[in-house]
């Protein structure tokens, strides 16, 4: 029971800072894929470098469970996916956490997105045993690997480096990338942001 | 009005944490198989069946890894399905409180018009095959931006990185090719 109100409060929190923030919005996802309004790129990159930080420095001091990690493998399928998903996240405009709370939001056309998206998922339960037998679904490069090995974890490291030092360094990384990276790229001006 | 990314970015950053500070790293796209699994096996009752540890299915995909996403579909009172129901739920709120999202934009999203003009069937027929597309590619990938991108690169899994590079290697090129017009 525990579980599932834990499930309702962190899902209704993501779900109200992916409105907040422009993401459940075609207008900024477009704005940010065409490299003109790079505003929720910052905001992503800015995310995923404090979850990172804030993770493995408290895994360090033994604040967080290692166990909690969920490291997903790594095989050729997850490229040829990513390009799949990233042709379709042009198109609609939206990906699959941010489709559903878009749609929440009233937004009419991303229920087309799910029932879209459930038609593709459905697709793809018929069609797994052929990606199976391909062996586009084989593990490389060790599969559910950290590019470091993080102490304690039941997930090899692609290297030697300490895990969850590297994973700090790199947090920092994403930090400064947000900070340094410029509002547009492509066009002149300042960048201009949805009217909604 | 859209939160500043120093303060966005920050939030997000705290939930991700949260996430897997309390339960587990974030993810989706599974959810979209779950809701399939319900929907078929409230057609057809064969589709899920309970065996003597656990659950399997007719449908390889749902039979894989010990049948744990038949499981799933067998019991949809679960932490990851109700996860996205409640994400709804928060955006729905979020929505409202800020004044709702204005009717034309729920009706057609600005970038569109100002690239296709005012035709809501086009952008319907391309958000559907947008759906498609993204779901297929999740599932076929393992995961989709939340559990591949944001959760995968914060825990310096390789399948993030590698996933991140070929999302972005077209969805660049296909929106700069869709969407010439600011909006």
């Amino acid at each position: 029971m525990s579980s599932i109100i834990l499930a309702l409060v962190i899902g209704a929190a993501f779900g109200a800072v992916l409105d907040r923030i422009g993401a459940t919005n075609p207008n900024w996802i477009g704005k940010m894929l065409t490299l003109t309004n790079l505003h929720l790129m910052k905001t992503i990159l800015l995310a995923i470098g404090t979850g990172s930080v804030l993770m493995f420095a408290g895994q360090m001091l033994g604040l967080v469970e290692v166990g909690h990690m969920s490291v997903k493998a790594a095989y050729i399928g997850v490229f040829i996916g990513g390009l799949l998903l990233g042709a379709g996240w042009a198109l609609a405009g939206y990906c699959p956490g941010t489709g559903v709370c878009a749609a929440a939001s009233g937004r009419k056309d991303a229920w087309f997105f799910i029932a879209g998206g459930l038609l593709g998922a459905a697709a793809y339960m018929v069609t797994y045993p052929a990606w199976l037998a391909s062996g586009m679904l084989d593990n490389i490069l060790g599969g559910k690997v950290t590019l470091g090995t993080v102490p304690g974890s039941k997930f090899d490291g692609l290297s030697a480096i300490q895990g969850d030092l590297l994973g700090i360094v790199l947090g920092a990384g994403f930090i400064v990338i947000a900070f340094v990276l410029p509002e547009r790229i492509v066009g002149r001006g300042e960048a201009v942001a949805p009217a909604e | 009005m859209t939160l500043n990314w120093k303060t966005g970015g920050l939030l997000l950053g705290v939930v991700f944490f949260l996430a897997v500070l309390l339960v587990k790293p974030i993810g989706v796209s599974t959810q979209f198989v779950i809701l399939d699994g319900i929907i078929g096996n409230a057609v057809n009752s064969e589709l899920v069946t309970q065996t003597e540890e656990s659950w399997t299915s007719t449908n390889a995909y749902l039979a894989k890894s010990g049948g744990k996403y038949a499981k799933s579909v067998a019991n949809p009172l679960n932490y990851s399905f109700v996860f996205v129901i409640a994400m709804m739920l928060g955006a729905f709120l979020s929505a409202m409180a800020r004044g709702g999202v204005p009717q034309d934009e729920r009706r057609l999203p600005a970038i569109w018009y100002a690239n296709y003009g005012d035709t809501p069937w086009k952008r319907y027929a391309v958000a559907f095959l947008g759906g498609f597309i993204v779901l297929y590619g999740a599932r076929l990938a393992g995961g989709c931006t939340s559990g591949h991108m944001m959760s995968g690169m914060m825990q310096t899994s390789l399948s993030g990185y590698i996933f991140a590079l070929g999302a972005f290697a077209t969805a660049i090129p296909v929106s700069m090719m869709l969407y010439r017009k600011e909006g």
